[in-house]
């Protein structure tokens, strides 16, 4: 190996990936990388594949070993001096439970998908990126997993995260927006995954919830956040790279590209609903409003880089212009459905209190007071009087992206949005024009959509009747579900901060005795 | 091709009606109510008769809401797949065409929700 030490970074990261590039002699290519083709995508030279890990590569390993040290060290001295009891407030720790149920399991979701993707590209470069991003994927998971596993000794709603994963009503917004990508072909899943979401949406997911976690205290995510940081940007990167490097080999990717960039954005959009409400509810001290960071990453950067792209042929992805009309309403809709269905939920909910009102008035003007404020005063003098309501009627889900038909039109947030189409004699139905798009190019792939609603009723999820579902979600009622108010959570955290009595108090004025 | 794909690929639709143990899927969603976050879904009985969908299920979903009590049911507009609608009490649902799948929207007017914002 003396030789390596008179190559330079370059000719070394050649060594370590183009060398891989064996020319097949007894097998056709198109027989070893059958997935090349399929998607239309035409790709005259891998060479000019610039894969941005070349230059890092040299201290990827040193970096990540000494990151994974520091992580697991902080992490033991989180767990022995009880950081759990410094975060602001026993809700924040919900805003992990969405986390480690609805994120992490993608982290692992996306290690399998670079995998799988890699095999299938015929050129080396893409083959070693997309192996790369898979080892940092399952590094992602495993840290979150460990890193949150403190949490699952005080609170309630851990236990079983990965089976919920696969079963519990909402998660199938996240498994289903990652399966898609999956089944997709190889360079619609590096669109959709690393540019679509990684590069355009990702600090919209990662911002919030690390930020979130820095704000109210909690030192464990704040480190896994860290740790991940440097990983992520260079996952970014690669997002940009490949679609330039799709709209550069042949002019006939670029409506193929644009077609998957208009999905992938309403997908992805649709799955940050989720850190939407998060951000503007779940937070005991919040970081910005949704509106607010949806104007900073996607308005003005998103806006930046489509104005980049528009050389190659590439216009801002259909339908932004719904998300900015949305972004007064997001967060109110979506945490509405927790509120209606959350004792079926793996986590808690809340009404907001009165300070809480006056944050949300004063971020959203023009809608909170209007449209909102209304229907929490509502909901609280139910609760004053001991009835916590409830919706006890299943929801209606967009078959798309799975969520409850909850999203107004576009002009008209009093109205719920229904679109819908025919396919094969039976109708489907959608909460917008982005999720019925999606649908109508590709039936085939939706109406094999597992709906939850529609599976319980089907009889696949253990009975017809919630207790029994709650069952075959593995929540356990009256501890991991319904609102804070009444949970173990609060009334543990109350006792151990030494405000037991007052929590006894405000529990038995909650339940009207 | 409705799918891309490798080869001529067909999707089992996992929501075809034989599914549903002889009930139907209806949609129902009550306008301008939106404290009930999202139209429901009811698996019912297609030769069930519209009246008891009125009387005897919707109570169950929607009596909750202060405004229910209020509504006068002769003034009501139906909308079936968002095309206004005019229910027959008495014939069962498949009858007077609501299949499965079929989305309902009523609308009381007058009863614009809690604060008359739509709640």
């Amino acid at each position: 190996m003396t030789s390596n030490k008179r190559m330079s970074l370059r000719e070394r990261y050649q060594k370590f990936t183009r060398d891989l590039a064996w020319e097949p002699s007894y097998q056709a290519r198109s027989d070893i990388y059958p997935q090349t083709d399929y998607e239309g995508i035409h790709i005259h030279d891998w060479d000019k594949w610039e894969d941005p890990f070349r230059l890092t590569v040299d201290a990827y390993w040193k970096y990540q070993a000494e990151k994974e040290r520091k992580l697991y060290s902080i992490i033991d001295a989180f767990a022995q001096n009880n950081g759990q009891l410094n975060v602001t407030d026993a809700r924040y720790v919900n805003a992990l439970k969405l986390f480690l149920t609805g994120v992490s399991p993608l982290e692992y979701a996306a290690h399998r998908g670079f995998a799988m993707a890699g095999r299938q590209f015929s050129g080396v470069g893409p083959q070693v990126a997309c192996q790369m991003q898979s080892i940092d994927e399952l590094r992602h998971a495993q840290t979150q997993i460990h890193t949150i596993s403190q949490y699952n000794k005080y609170f309630n709603g851990f236990h079983d995260w990965r089976h919920m994963h696969d079963r519990v009503w909402y998660l199938s917004v996240p498994k289903s927006f990652f399966d898609d990508a999956m089944t997709a072909g190889p360079f619609e899943f590096l669109t959709a995954i690393s540019f679509s979401f990684e590069y355009v949406l990702t600090n919209l997911l990662f911002m919030p919830f690390m930020s979130g976690a820095a704000y109210n205290g909690d030192m464990a995510t704040v480190t896994f956040g860290f740790s991940a940081q440097s990983d992520e940007s260079r996952h970014m990167t690669l997002g940009l790279e490949v679609v330039k490097f799709l709209l550069e080999q042949d002019e006939r990717n670029v409506p193929i590209v644009q077609k998957w960039i208009d999905k992938w954005f309403w997908r992805g959009y649709r799955l940050l609903g989720l850190v939407a409400m998060m951000m503007d509810y779940m937070l005991p001290k919040r970081v910005m409003s949704w509106k607010e960071a949806w104007e900073m990453y996607f308005e003005q950067n998103g806006g930046a880089l489509f104005d980049d792209l528009a050389r190659y042929g590439i216009r801002m992805p259909k339908y932004w212009e719904v998300t900015v009309k949305e972004k007064e309403r997001l967060s109110h809709e979506v945490w509405s459905i927790f509120y209606n269905y959350d004792h079926a939920a793996a986590f808690h909910s809340w009404l907001p209190d009165e300070s809480e009102m006056e944050w949300l008035s004063a971020k959203y003007p023009d809608s909170f007071d209007r449209y909102y404020r209304p229907r929490y005063d509502y909901w609280q003098s139910l609760v004053d009087h001991g009835e916590r309501w409830y919706n006890n009627t299943l929801p209606m889900l967009c078959q798309t992206c799975q969520i409850p038909m909850a999203f107004t039109e576009p002009d008209d947030p009093t109205t719920i949005c229904y679109r819908s189409s025919e396919y094969r004699g039976v109708k489907y139905h959608f909460c917008s024009d982005g999720c019925k798009d999606i649908f109508d190019d590709e039936p085939e792939k939706f109406v094999q959509a597992w709906l939850p609603v529609h599976q319980i009723y089907q009889g696949n999820c253990g009975g017809a009747s919630v207790p029994e579902v709650l069952e075959w979600y593995h929540l356990r009622d009256g501890q991991d579900n319904k609102d804070y108010l009444y949970s173990p959570d609060r009334a543990n955290w109350l006792r151990w901060k030494g405000q037991a009595g007052a929590g006894a108090d405000a529990h038995r004025a909650a339940v009207g005795e | 091709m409705a799918v891309n794909a490798l080869y001529d690929y067909h999707g089992v639709p996992k929501d075809v009606e034989d599914n549903f143990h002889g009930n139907q899927l209806v949609y129902i969603g009550w306008d301008r109510h939106l404290m009930f976050c999202a139209p429901v879904c009811l698996p019912l009985p297609p030769d069930m008769p519209f009246g008891a969908l009125v009387q005897e299920v919707l109570p169950g979903v929607y009596g909750s809401h202060p405004e229910w009590e209020r509504i006068d049911w002769s003034g009501v507009e139906w909308t079936l797949e968002q095309q206004p609608f005019r229910p027959d009490m008495q014939q069962g649902l498949r009858e007077q065409g609501i299949g499965h799948k079929s989305v309902i929207r009523f609308y009381a007017p007058g009863l614009d929700g809690i604060g008359g914002v739509a709640t």
